[in-house]
């Protein structure tokens, strides 16, 4: 059993030629439905939806209040290393980047969870370039032991896993894993990533599946918007969430909608994809899957932010660093992509609350055996 | 003559219990908790920070004559949900718990297998023991033998304000159970509390049709209200509903 076979199922579906013949009323149709389904979802992500973003909105912020009130959880992103193997066109990262590399010692993520924790912070998502050698499970298992004093929840966004692999992590206090499938077009996947274990489509696609198996508490998805057509990628992101749904129900799925941001490479996206289309996508999805955890990052400015939180976002970076050991330390400078938002913690809390929202710093506790 | 409502051995006047989650801010919530009247508030421990001060700590904005209900919110299992309760009392939370195990993240249903086991180790423990669970009169049997202090039938799933639709399966609890029913979860509107309350519920629980509501202050009011309006038509004996009208021409009026 694998997402593989339900994407196999409609890689080559018609797309345009269903898109041609969906028609505003088609979609007024699909907003009065209660529960929806997947082809709702495709009128949704429709070109003729773009005429019906404002009810759509409505609903979906309704939606999202409903369940999960006013609140909006604050988390920030560690990176470890910036050690990758990888050959991929459009990450500072890759390997054929000549740059510094980065590990940071134990001593030092002591001091950036000091910092982290000054700042007011308790969820933190670990990062890494995808390096079994520099990030193995054994040193993020050290790394875990060092920071779960100061933190309430730990997640992790690393290279793929196995299964028993996820386990031990688990087992160690990791509740979270984020893995983006960057482009869930197979053959253009292929021409994306060149070298390393990364061209691995499939042990990439079946991360979260086996993430969910390990039992890591949530898991989250996405795909880099602009390396194909947008409505597709959403799609099969939705599917494959939608999937996750069905055969893990203890997990909680939750989606990222990241637009490639400037990096090292100079890379230019395929697609272009206007801040109406990420609204449109992030709409069609919180529609389809109300019960899923949406998560925006510091990529999108501190403007664009303001006005997406209410289409279904319940989570959000705050004064984010993607830069190793970028929070004890500002002379560090290589970062994996530029972020736009550069706002401290407490402007982003500030902000929300002008917005009629509650930051939420805390909304788990580590419940490893030893604990 | 005064009405009161026994959970554990302590005497509650009111019957409207309330949560502290979805609120967009804790000044709110605060004026919606005391206005509401009502005497026990439950809270989720993950939301809880006991380093935090000021703002950052929910505890400091819940009114400090109400009682503490923590819940095991986020607990998949009873090993987990029991750890929770476990920090919750070491953190100085009190005794009561509400055992909140889920294990389906789309439809938030408890799972009532894995609730009863929790119960049993809790109320050993000498937890005040409210379970949350799907209306069965088996496993809310089990409950009570394994030591519950009350029983918290959902009316809909959490969250959902799509008011009491599993009336029939909580009207046979508040038959046949000896223990308090609380109706928790799928609350939306004060005429639905009155409603579970007309049934004869012994209380409910209402957070998100509150916390979300425009004004959170004036809702937590009308449920009040209507929590009292259902109690008092319930004490007073509700006249029996009929589908159809009352005969006219009585069928037996030859008899004499």
């Amino acid at each position: 059993m694998s997402f593989y076979d339900e994407y196999v199922k409609v890689k080559h579906y018609p797309f345009d030629d269903f898109f041609s013949t969906i028609t505003t009323q088609d979609v007024r149709r699909v907003l009065q439905k209660e529960r929806l389904h997947t082809e709702d979802f495709l009128i949704l992500l429709s070109p003729a939806a773009e005429n019906c973003l404002e009810e759509m909105a409505q609903k979906a912020h309704q939606r999202t209040v409903q369940h999960f009130g006013r609140t909006i959880q604050l988390y920030a992103p560690l990176y470890l290393t910036d050690y990758c193997v990888n050959k991929c066109t459009y990450c500072s990262f890759s390997i054929d980047n000549d740059f510094p590399r980065r590990k940071l010692t134990l001593a030092e993520i002591e001091e950036e969870s000091k910092a982290l924790v000054k700042m007011g912070l308790r969820h933190i998502i670990l990062l890494t370039g995808e390096s079994r050698l520099h990030s193995s499970v054994d040193y993020l298992c050290e790394t875990i032991d060092v920071m779960k004093k100061y933190f309430s929840s730990l997640s992790i966004e690393i290279q793929p896993l196995d299964t028993e692999e996820y386990q031990t992590l688990v087992a160690h206090g990791i509740d979270g894993l984020t893995v983006y499938q960057e482009v869930y077009n197979e053959e253009i996947y292929k021409q994306h990533h060149l070298k390393g274990p990364k061209r691995n489509y499939r042990y990439r696609l079946d991360a979260p599946e086996r993430g969910a198996k390990a039992g890591m508490r949530s898991v989250n998805i996405g795909a880099l918007l602009g390396m194909d057509e947008w409505r597709k990628e959403v799609f099969f992101t939705g599917l494959h969430a939608h999937y996750l749904q069905r055969n893990y129900l203890e997990t909680d799925i939750a989606l990222s909608f990241p637009r490639i941001r400037p990096n090292l490479g100079g890379f230019q996206p395929k697609v272009d994809v206007s801040d109406k289309n990420l609204v449109q996508a992030m709409l069609a999805s919180r529609l389809f899957l109300p019960r899923a955890g949406m998560t925006l990052s510091t990529r999108e400015s501190a403007e664009l932010r303001r006005h997406l939180l209410p289409l279904g976002v319940t989570k959000m970076s705050a004064a984010s660093s993607t830069v190793v050991g970028g929070y004890a330390n500002k002379e560090h400078t290589h970062s994996q992509f530029e972020i736009s938002d550069k706002r401290s913690v407490a402007e982003v809390k500030e902000s929300l609350r002008e917005l009629g929202y509650q930051p939420v710093v805390k909304d788990w506790e580590i419940l490893t055996h030893s604990s | 003559m005064t009405d009161l409502l026994t959970i554990g051995n302590t005497q509650l006047h009111n019957r409207l219990l309330t949560g502290t989650g979805k609120f967009y801010n804790h000044k709110l919530m605060k004026e919606a908790l005391t206005q509401s009247g009502s005497q026990v508030v439950t809270v989720a421990l993950r939301r809880v920070d006991l380093n935090a001060t000021g703002e950052e700590n929910i505890l400091e904005d819940i009114p400090k004559d109400m009682i503490l209900l923590p819940n095991t919110s986020g607990a998949r299992t009873a090993d987990e949900a029991v750890r929770i309760a476990r920090l919750a009392r070491a953190a100085g939370m009190g005794n009561w718990i509400k055992i909140e195990v889920i294990s389906d993240q789309k439809y938030l249903l408890p799972d009532n297998y894995e609730t009863v086991k929790a119960t049993d180790i809790l109320a050993n423990e000498g937890f005040i023991v409210l379970p949350y669970m799907s209306p069965d009169l088996m496993a809310a049997k089990a409950m009570q033998n394994a030591g519950a202090a009350a029983i918290m039938p959902l009316g809909s799933p959490i969250g959902s304000n799509r008011g009491i639709r599993t009336k029939e399966l909580i009207q046979i609890l508040i038959e046949e159970m000896e223990l308090p029913i609380i109706v928790d979860a799928g609350i939306g509107k004060p005429s639905e509390a009155a409603e579970a309350m007309e049934m004869g519920a012994a209380a409910v629980l209402v957070n998100t049709a509150i916390a979300t509501a425009k004004d959170p202050v004036e809702m937590a009011i009308a449920f009040d209200l209507a929590v009292k309006a259902g109690r008092k038509a319930y004490s007073s004996g509700v006249g029996p509903t009929t589908t159809t009208a009352q005969a006219s021409s009585p069928l037996t009026g030859f008899l004499g």
